[in-house]
């Protein structure tokens, strides 16, 4: 349980970081943001980096703060930081609500927003909430920047569209409307454990139907995705048991659910249902 | 391929000039190579909580660092708690509410505990609940290591 051998780096500035990234990558370098992924994965040796690029003491990745319209969140940003509201208004408090849920409390303390959606696990709350909420990822290399959005980001298990030589420098989300109402779910058998399904919904009302639902789900496919079928239930319709009920069902149906030794695709698509509708009952109280 | 490099670990005060090579955890570094044994390891993959400690006065799980990774931090272990002959309000809570039996996970509880209360000296029984939640223990069943944990909170919030 001892991580192999490797090359240690501490860059402190983001143009030495991505220097060192574009230098070391093609060997399998590695950032070194949090670790608490990483580095477990280190000591079962499943992942043997042969340079690692520590970012913990670069320079402005660290910012947290509305700019444009967006909550911009660098970097090196930890877990914790979301234990009290990082922003006024909706989005700052669905953050907070989010947070708890991930992990545990000394995990937080050290991992870090970006570092869980480069990990991009299935079941990482925050890839779900980017995809959910449109963020989007901006990507720096020693060749400039470049901005993904979120639809176009998480590709399968732990497989993003950064290239081998980006850093994952920043990620925005747009900041909610006062009046957009949320609702968070999820479900798995012990506190801090893997999402087996988790959902965030979102909408607003306008004269008492709802519009520009967002529907997103986690952990229960190989990546998180907005589910375009059962938002197309929602808009329109007036919040209650019905809209709700056809919409958690539609979420169910849409879903290609990842199956393991204890969970059936059936199991999943259930579980989804459930939580969609319960999401949905919380948005609406 | 690794060469070593030379840091200072700031340990309950204490400097400790070591030559760390880069693959060493935290709590290898502490252990192995500053002579603190009183930090535990468990299951040395971030799961169990044994080997939590404070880095900047917050817990981390010290398995989930490397060593070269805190040169310059301030660093606290459980051989910092007691102020010389006197136990901490949490430890001396741990021992007269049977919060431990084989002692094992009690480093990182305690360490867990320090941090939580010093952050937050007025934190709810439930929130207390989810944040010892961090930390395994196979002997106690919990309700003890809570209890204790409650009564300690109790204590240095009067106290202060």
């Amino acid at each position: 349980m001892k991580p192999a051998a490797f090359e240690y780096h501490a860059p402190t500035t983001i143009d030495e970081a991505v220097a060192l990234l574009a230098e070391h990558a093609p060997n399998d370098g590695r950032i070194l943001a949090g670790g608490q992924s990483l580095v477990p994965t280190m000591a079962f040796r499943l992942a043997r980096p042969t340079h690692l690029i520590d970012i913990n003491n670069v320079a402005n990745l660290d910012k947290l703060a509305i700019e444009s319209g967006a909550l911009c969140i660098g970097a090196t940003v930890r877990h914790a930081q979301f234990h009290t509201p990082a922003c006024d208004g909706v989005l700052g408090r669905l953050l907070t609500d989010v947070v708890s849920n991930i992990a545990h409390y000394p995990i937080r303390q050290r991992g870090t927003f970006c570092g869980s959606v480069a990990h991009s696990d299935p079941a990482s709350e925050w890839c779900m909430v980017a995809a959910t909420l449109d963020a989007t990822m901006i990507a720096q290399s020693a060749s400039g920047e470049r901005l993904i959005p979120a639809k176009d980001f998480f590709e399968t298990v732990m497989t993003t569209a950064l290239n081998e030589d980006e850093l994952l420098r920043e990620v925005r989300i747009p900041v909610l409307s006062d009046d957009t109402v949320y609702g968070f779910q999820e479900f798995n058998r012990r506190a801090g454990d893997f999402a087996i399904s988790m959902t965030l919904v979102t909408y607003q009302l306008e004269g008492g139907k709802i519009v520009d639902p967002h529907v997103g789900v986690g952990g229960a496919e190989d990546r998180p995705r907005r589910i375009a079928e059962a938002e197309a239930a929602l808009a329109g319709q007036t919040p209650g048991d019905d809209a709700f009920r056809a919409a958690a069902d539609a979420a169910a149906a849409a879903i290609d659910p990842m199956e393991d030794h204890a969970t059936n695709a059936q199991y999943r698509r259930d579980l989804t249902a459930t939580l969609v509708r319960r999401a949905l009952e919380n948005a609406a109280s | 391929m690794s060469d070593k490099k030379d840091i200072t670990l700031t340990i309950n005060g204490r400097d400790h000039n070591v030559s760390v090579d880069p693959r060493w955890t935290l709590a290898d570094v502490i252990r192995d190579h500053c002579g603190q044994t009183g930090t535990h390891l468990g299951c040395e993959h971030g799961i169990c909580g044994a080997c939590t400690i404070l880095v900047d006065d917050s817990p981390v799980r010290s398995c989930l660092m490397f060593g070269i990774q805190a040169d310059g931090k301030k660093i606290r272990t459980v051989e910092g708690l007691a102020n010389g002959d006197e136990y901490h309000p949490l430890q001396r809570a741990f021992i007269e509410n049977h919060a431990l039996q084989c002692g094992y996970c009690t480093p990182g509880f305690l360490m867990l505990a320090t941090g939580i209360l010093e952050a937050q000296p007025d934190i709810s029984d439930d929130d207390l609940n989810d944040v010892l939640s961090s930390n395994l223990c196979r002997c106690t069943g919990y309700a003890n290591i809570i209890k204790a944990v409650r009564i300690a909170r109790d204590e240095m919030k009067a106290a202060s």
